[in-house]
């Protein structure tokens, strides 16, 4: 019996210890990675549900446990409401005149800071410190310069001819103003990442350029451009994320007419039309409407970004 | 069999890993559930939090220190806000979920009505505490604090009876007199009187000033003064058919076509600057405000403003201590607001930052009567102020005016006034944001 067993039990531990091993392999990952997504659902996945639901019914801010079933009733409300669709479209605008100028002359910046130059570490350190700088402290400098009366802006505007501006009433000019803080602030950050993308380029392919007569313009547009595709399309995929949920700048911008953007809703976005909602108004289901809207304006535009990439993709293939 | 029991094994990853997530919030939760209650032993070593917004003057006025003096077991620590709106929006949350609250919560008068409807419960009721008379208040001061069942949930801080502040240097260089007396009875007993004086001043003005600041501060001041405002007794709004909003929405709309208001919003930047820079000749004046011109119009403006009695007697701002329940040392707190807002403390915030007494203790104080303000060419504010505070007709509150006067003032005469637009368009326009903000 005893050798009987002995003769059973070597194969037995090994498979023991193999299938513990086969485990250890296979589920570790999943222990490693398990911190984050414990934390997605906690203060990510949860609250997306709950404020979907939230979105469906009728709930006061005071009283959040009292609901009352609306069913599609905030969203059908949102279509045929005048301010949601003035929040969308200044979310649009302001967003274009931000994020364009924004990432072009991160471009230009960044293709410039490649060079060999003097000073070179300081200039890479210098254009983030906008970056690094609060949006209350940097608006609140903005809205000084923009003082229609009093403000800089306007002075410099006046010695050379030019009108004043009601750069805090008006539909453009205030757009324009907080663009302004906006551009102000990324450009460095976006700068940097095109610069780290820059320098992983093959200098040789400069070199061989320079020899066929490419003159500095010919690089950036045949060379450098097309090396950091994936690059520009992820910082234009970042930004607008960024630009629809644009809520501080306008916010402070405003002062206290910031959470209404302005007397007639000039520069309200759709982040500040939802906290309009959802606290001084204490509609918390609707403002939950807008949360989810939102959500899914993010989506279609990165499907759309997706398949934009997906055609280009085929189409330089198939060129 | 493998290619299948992969993704079944993830699956089951998958639930556990959300079962976890659930346990560790429910663990959190239920964690903090628990609270301290109040402390058995009165010598223990205890912090009570106060939270407040803008300039409640008890530090200013040494109070903290004081009280810490006398219970040296008790620590104070204070957090001020400095946007009331804001503060607010952030109170509401943390009273909805019953965690952030600091012991001591003070909530301004615009949003009492909202704390004594929807939040009543949520606060301690003062009115049975040891110690407390509601009768040492103005009544209507008391009144606006207690819920319908009857607990008064805030003890008054200061109220703002409202005169006129404005600058003798620009009234003389206008041919309108300087003297205190004379000017109350340029507009005694009529509002519509002050926007008559207003067109005679802008008719000989020095060039680039306006009569007042802005059409939506007379908007309000005027309303403060109306016996119907934006909702009835019963708490329903009434703001389309109310003749008191009526009449102040058609004096500030004559004021801002008659040029009249240098059509600035109060408290912004802009606002701030043209004190500095003489703008603007009047401005309506709770008690409060002298503190905020004194500082803006700086060392320029010092003994050319001067304070003289209003058309009508309103009222313009005042606060409350509240005691959230979910606090850890409600009785405690309770003695600490009980302290803060008694007359001879009252009295003290008053000689320091300007908030007006709302005791009748208080008002009737020395410091109070006497106070007279070298800022302001020695006009005895405390007198002004208080004759102000006697003679104030309350008017119903309900818990979505806040709400209607922002939309009213901002989307509405702020816009007739930035854009040129029709008062009629705009008013339009306000009754439409005001159904959209208010109902289900």
């Amino acid at each position: 019996m005893a050798t009987h067993v002995r003769a059973e039990a070597p194969p037995a531990r090994p498979s023991w210890r193999s299938r513990l091993y086969r485990f250890d392999l296979k589920a570790s990952p999943y222990a490693f990675i398990a911190p984050f997504f414990l934390c997605f659902a906690a203060f990510g996945l949860f609250p997306l549900i709950w404020t979907g639901w939230l979105s469906l019914h009728y709930v006061d801010l005071l009283t959040p446990d009292v609901m009352e079933w609306k069913g599609f009733g905030n969203y059908t409300r949102l279509w045929s409401n005048d301010q949601f669709w003035t929040a969308l479209r200044n979310t649009f605008t302001i967003g274009v005149i931000s994020t364009v100028p924004q990432l072009l002359m991160a471009l230009g910046l960044a293709h410039l800071l490649n060079y060999r130059m003097r000073g070179r570490g300081f200039f890479r350190v210098a254009i983030l410190a906008p970056y690094a700088t609060s949006i209350a402290a940097a608006t609140l400098v903005f809205v000084q310069l923009f003082n229609p009366d009093y403000g800089f802006i306007n002075w410099a505007l006046g010695a050379i001819g030019i009108d004043h501006t009601q750069w805090y009433a008006d539909t453009w000019p205030s757009q324009i103003a907080i663009s302004t803080i906006v551009t102000w602030r990324w450009t460095g950050y976006n700068a940097l990442i095109y610069l780290a993308a820059m320098q992983a380029v093959p200098k040789d392919l400069y070199e061989a350029a320079s020899l066929d007569g490419a003159n500095r313009w010919q690089q950036f547009t045949r060379i450098t451009i097309p090396s950091i595709r994936p690059t520009i399309m992820f910082t234009i995929i970042v930004s607008t994320i960024g630009a629809t949920q644009l809520f501080g700048e306008p916010m402070l911008f405003g002062g206290g007419v910031g959470v209404s953007g302005g007397s007639a809703h000039q520069f309200q976005t759709l982040s500040l039309y939802m906290y309009e909602l959802g606290w001084p108004s204490r509609q918390l289901g609707r403002a939950s409407a807008v949360a989810w809207t939102m959500l899914l304006i993010l989506l279609l535009i990165g499907l759309v970004q997706f398949l934009i990439t997906r055609y280009r993709k085929r189409h330089e293939l198939g060129g | 069999m493998r290619t299948t029991s992969r993704p079944r094994r993830a699956a089951v990853l998958a639930t556990a890993v959300l079962a976890t997530s659930a346990l560790l919030l429910t663990a959190c939760s239920s964690s903090s559930d628990k609270k301290g209650g109040d402390s058995t032993d009165p010598n223990a070593k205890i912090t009570l939090n106060v939270g407040d917004f803008g300039t409640f003057g008890y530090k200013e006025a040494g109070l903290y220190d004081e009280y810490m003096a006398a219970h040296p077991n008790i620590t104070i620590k204070y957090d001020t806000v400095q946007d009331g709106q804001k503060y607010w929006d952030a109170l509401t949350t943390h009273l909805a979920s019953g965690s952030g609250l600091a012991d001591v919560q003070a909530v301004e008068v615009g949003y009492i009505a909202q704390a004594t409807k929807a939040l009543g419960d949520k606060f301690v009721d003062l009115g049975k505490t040891e110690g407390i008379n509601p009768g040492n208040w103005l009544d209507w001061k008391s009144k606006q604090a207690t819920t319908a069942s009857g607990s008064l949930i805030g003890l008054g801080t200061d109220i703002g009876p409202m005169a006129i502040c404005y600058r003798t240097d620009l009234f003389q260089q206008a041919g309108l007199p300087t003297d205190r007396e004379a000017v109350g009875k340029l507009w005694a007993g009529d509002w519509a009187k002050f926007v008559e004086a207003g067109k005679t001043y802008q008719s000989k003005a020095p060039t680039g000033t306006f009569f007042t600041d802005s059409a939506s501060g007379l908007f309000n001041a005027v309303l403060s003064a109306q016996p119907e405002q934006y909702s009835d007794a019963s708490g329903k709004l009434v703001y389309k058919t109310s003749a008191g909003v009526k009449t102040a929405w058609d004096l500030a709309v004559s004021a801002s076509q008659a040029k009249i208001s240098a059509g600035l919003r109060q408290f912004q930047d802009p606002w701030n600057a043209a004190f500095a820079n003489a703008k603007f000749a009047t401005v309506v004046c709770p008690s409060w405000m002298t503190g905020i011109i004194s500082k803006y119009s700086g060392d320029s403006g010092k003994g050319k403003w001067d304070v003289a009695a209003p058309p009508v007697a309103s009222n313009w701002g005042g606060a409350f201590l509240t005691v959230p329940k979910a606090g850890k040392h409600t009785k405690e707190a309770a003695a600490l607001v009980a302290w803060l807002t008694a007359p001879e403390q009252q009295a003290k915030v008053f000689t320091k930052v300007g908030n007006l007494p709302s005791t009748i203790g208080g008002l009737q104080q020395p410091a109070v009567q006497g106070a007279k303000q070298e800022y302001f060419n020695n006009a005895p504010t405390g007198q002004i102020f208080a004759a102000a505070a006697q003679s104030i007709k309350p008017a119903p509150i309900g818990d979505q005016d806040g709400n209607v006067k922002t939309i009213i003032t901002d989307n509405g005469i702020l816009d007739i006034e930035e854009h040129g637009t029709d008062p009629a368009k705009a008013w339009t326009n306000v009754t439409k944001l005001v159904d959209d903000k208010t109902g289900h």
